[in-house]
């Protein structure tokens, strides 16, 4: 087995023994990571792989954590059909706004996800009979069987580990590797028969599945949700998170959410000023490390891959 | 069937908001045009001048013409904290690729934001209309305040002059070839790291006077910034990224359906003017009046 | 093989592509030359379909193509490199040659095998037909200008064109540099039975292989014929003064 397999094995053992410390507090903050950190990996198809910047991934988080949530309690369907449709949900809405954003490039592209997430937006935040609106989506509960925090952290864990591995098989994979060409050279890439526009929405729809399927998770283990998700600062965190750890890596993103969720964590505990210590951060990160953590360590030694 | 005074008020207060509007779009179309950088700081620097300028005026207050005192030096440090950006951080990026750019302005958000918590506090501030424009006048037996005719006239005074400038002075006729082909304005001698910071404080400057102005007619609260640039954005979509007239345009546009929208239509209008962007930017994505994107 | 007639194309009121036809016959080596402007990017671009055109028509191998699109039109079998050197920076050479292998033998939609399985030997024997087998695990954008045009070759080879256009193969390279590009392109055209339809503007290069040439000249064709007529056009004379290296 190789050096990085058995690194990410080691770690899931980790990860797994997490609860026998008994800590509510770390049992939180390891789910909390673990979604937001498939969340940022599935951004990171688009941003780092193919290089699309969306401004606008929140937009299918949302959708996802609203479709599981109220298919749940309000057409009473069970949890694991909830929670499939709210995967279908996420490509289905990434297929639509996808389609429009990938005719335009650079700015006008971000602008135009944006924009789509933006109305996405209103619509939860002012459809208030369907979504409560401004005041939220409160009492979603736990899935029968999964009704305690450990349980839901071990399946958020069981989720969330097979997502990734499923995305790291789709981006090893001859498609994967057309998506870095498609991110280095559009033009070239068309010419050497490859239908560009057809792979990025293909990359856009698994993006925003995934993302989906990570709003799910959030949407019970929040017990609550509010339109806010979707608001555009959201779409900026995740893009920060995944730059933080480094985007030209498959983990890096991951990393990223890990180290943001940690440190909000912290800081929080102490001030009430985050957003100045975050911003702080992300301008040191640009001007210093411009492969993210993960970039840096790579450069540093060789235990990560680089991403191809 | 509404009372015509009535529209035509509602009309005039659009015309207000898109004032405001067109001076931070204005800066920001400016900005995107010579330097390439789509600033998410512009709505911050609008939201500092505000709190500057009530600090300028607590500072002024025996002073006669306190207010305009305060607009005068709120906007011009807002100049010179954009300028100062823009030479010792912002350039520094330029050689990396445009989403660090877009970042580091957004990090600038994070950052501003916190600090006017920090400086200003977290509640409400207001200052009172300055004394010569307390009054309101009456049209057609509605009352609309004088303030408010004061900032139509100044956008529009201040749109013309900027007109005028670029295309009638020598410094305007660079910056407008600069925002076609920087190279080539550099190799005619002109300093383009300095131009490219005097262009980003001029930028800086607008959205810091629209918020020096703002503040006697609008609650100075943390998350205005985050609150008006998004606005900002749909005016620049609708009007053209780069095109001064367009800016205007969507200005105009974006502040009548946002007045009348509240009206006509009050829970939708807020998903109408995203569809508004989106659209735009489907059908005609270089805006009204802009010009489609060089590759 | 390749058949234009009277394309044309207007960028904002500026011509740049008026009125031009011609043909080019299987396994022809011909060449488009013209003064800087005289729109011969633009004639490939129309032809290969990465920009649309205003009027007339191309067709390849019988086949219309005016409103494919480029990847369409690649999998005809049609290839090309570009005058900007079109590579893909962050991967590396080996890797550049195996994706153009996937997208041309139809594997691209493949979501769950490792990439690294896939082609390895006929990409090594690219590799060694344009002579960068000993830089395979190089990151491509890091390599000299003219081992990246050598790349750029490979990679339009991959797709097993029949039909080449080649945008200024030489352009930018020293003496000695252009003789082994076009040494290798003779050789790789002549192995493969290729035909070849290339820019240039070094005019040693072009009398040297070409066995007939197009004179472009702002957006029409002025001449067409063997190396010797066109040497010996005088409206070529005349568009030409002082241009040749």
């Amino acid at each position: 087995m190789s050096k990085q397999n058995l690194a990410l094995l080691i770690l899931i053992i980790l990860l797994a023994l997490l609860p026998l410390t008994e800590s509510r507090f770390y049992i939180f903050l390891g789910t909390d990571i673990l979604i937001m950190g498939l969340f940022a990996v599935s951004l990171n198809l688009l941003l780092g792989y193919t290089g699309l910047v969306s401004f606008g991934q929140a937009a299918y988080f949302g959708i996802g954590a609203y479709t599981c949530a109220l298919l749940m309690k309000k057409a009473s369907l069970a949890f694991p059909f909830a929670f499939l449709a709210a995967g279908i949900s996420g490509a289905l809405g990434a297929l639509i706004i996808g389609f429009f954003c990938i005719r335009l490039t650079q700015i006008y592209f971000s602008m135009l996800t944006l924009a789509f997430s933006q109305i996405v937006w209103a619509i939860v935040f002012k459809w208030n009979s369907l979504t409560g609106g401004d005041t939220g989506l409160i009492g979603i509960n736990f899935p029968a069987y999964l009704d305690s925090n450990t349980r839901f952290y071990y399946f958020t864990l069981a989720v969330v580990v097979i997502s990734l591995f499923i995305l790291r098989k789709v981006v090893d994979s001859p498609f994967g590797r057309i998506l870095t060409t498609i991110r280095e050279n559009p033009e070239r890439t068309e010419f050497i028969g490859i239908n560009v526009k057809l792979f990025q929405l293909i990359a856009f729809m698994i993006s925003g599945s995934f993302a989906a399927f990570s709003g799910a998770l959030f949407g019970i283990f929040n017990h609550s949700l509010f339109p806010d998700l979707l608001y555009w600062p959201q779409s900026a965190e995740v893009l920060i998170m995944s730059l933080l750890g480094g985007m030209y890596n498959f983990f890096g993103p991951f990393v990223g959410a890990a180290i943001m969720l940690y440190m909000r964590m912290l800081v929080t505990s102490y001030t009430q000023y985050w957003p100045l210590i975050m911003g702080t951060i992300l301008a040191l990160l640009l001007f210093f490390f411009p492969g993210g953590i993960v970039g840096f360590l790579a450069k540093s030694r060789i235990f990560t891959r680089r991403a191809k | 069937m509404p009372d015509p005074s009535f529209l035509l008020i509602q009309c005039l207060s659009g015309l207000t908001y898109a004032m405001f509007l067109f001076l931070i779009a204005s800066g920001l179309s400016l900005i995107f045009g010579i330097l390439r950088v789509l600033n998410f700081a512009h709505g911050s620097f609008y939201m500092v001048g505000a709190y500057l300028t009530y600090s300028f005026v607590s500072y002024f207050i025996d002073v006669p013409g306190h207010f305009w005192l305060a607009v005068l030096f709120a906007s011009l440090s807002i100049a010179l904290i954009g300028g100062f950006i823009e030479r010792f951080f912002l350039s520094r990026l330029y050689i990396r690729e445009e989403l660090n750019q877009l970042l580091f302005t957004y990090a600038l958000v994070m950052i501003l934001g916190d600090f006017a918590k920090i400086i200003w506090g977290t509640g409400q501030l207001s200052i009172p209309r300055p004394a010569v424009l307390k009054g309101a006048v009456q049209i057609f037996g509605q009352y609309f305040p004088e303030y408010n005719i004061f900032v139509i006239s100044l956008g529009l005074g201040i749109a013309v002059l900027f007109w005028l400038i670029l295309n009638r002075t020598r410094w305007g006729r660079i910056i407008r070839a600069a925002a076609l082909d920087r190279e080539m304005v550099g190799s005619l001698g002109i300093n383009v790291n300095w131009l490219f910071t005097i262009v980003f404080a001029i930028g800086s400057w607008l959205a810091g006077l629209g918020g020096a102005l703002v503040a006697p007619i609008a609650a100075i609260v943390p998350g205005m910034d985050v609150e008006i640039i998004i606005n900002v954005f749909i005016v620049v979509v609708i009007g053209g990224l780069g095109s001064f007239w367009g800016t205007l345009l969507g200005a105009l546009v974006l502040g009548q359906v946002i007045s009348f929208g509240i009206l006509i239509l009050p829970r939708l209008a807020i998903v109408f003017i995203y569809i508004l962007m989106t659209v735009v930017l489907i059908i005609r994505p270089w805006g009204l009046l802009g010009k489609p994107l060089r590759r | 093989m390749l058949k234009v007639q009277n394309l044309k194309k207007s960028f904002d009121g500026f011509i740049a592509t008026n009125g031009v036809s011609f043909s080019v016959q299987k396994g022809e080596l011909v060449s488009i030359i013209g003064p800087n402007g005289a729109g011969k990017t633009t004639l490939f671009n129309l032809i290969t379909g990465h920009i649309p055109l205003d009027e007339g028509t191309v067709s390849f191998k019988g086949i219309d193509t005016t409103r494919m699109a480029p990847h369409r039109i690649c999998r005809l079998g049609m290839g090309r490199s570009f005058q900007r050197t079109n590579i893909f920076p962050r991967l590396t050479v080996f890797q550049n040659i195996q994706a153009a292998l996937l997208a041309h033998k139809g594997k691209s939609l493949t979501f769950f095998k490792p990439v690294e399985s896939f082609f390895r030997e006929e990409t090594r024997e690219i590799l060694e037909r344009v002579a960068l087998k000993e830089f395979a695990e190089t990151t491509s954008g890091s390599l000299s200008y003219g081992f990246q045009k050598q790349l750029e070759l490979g990679i339009a080879l991959a797709s097993e064109p029949e039909l080449l256009l080649l945008d200024e193969p030489t352009a930018g390279m020293s003496a000695q540099e252009t003789r082994q590009t076009i040494e290798l392109i003779g050789r790789i055209t002549k192995e493969k039975g290729l035909t070849l339809l290339f820019t240039e503007h070094d005019m040693e290069v072009v009398f040297s292989i070409s066995q007939r040439i197009l004179v472009l000249h702002q957006g029409r064709l002025i001449a067409e014929g063997t190396p010797e007529q066109v040497r010996n056009n005088p409206e070529v004379q005349k568009v030409y003064l002082g241009e040749s290296r």
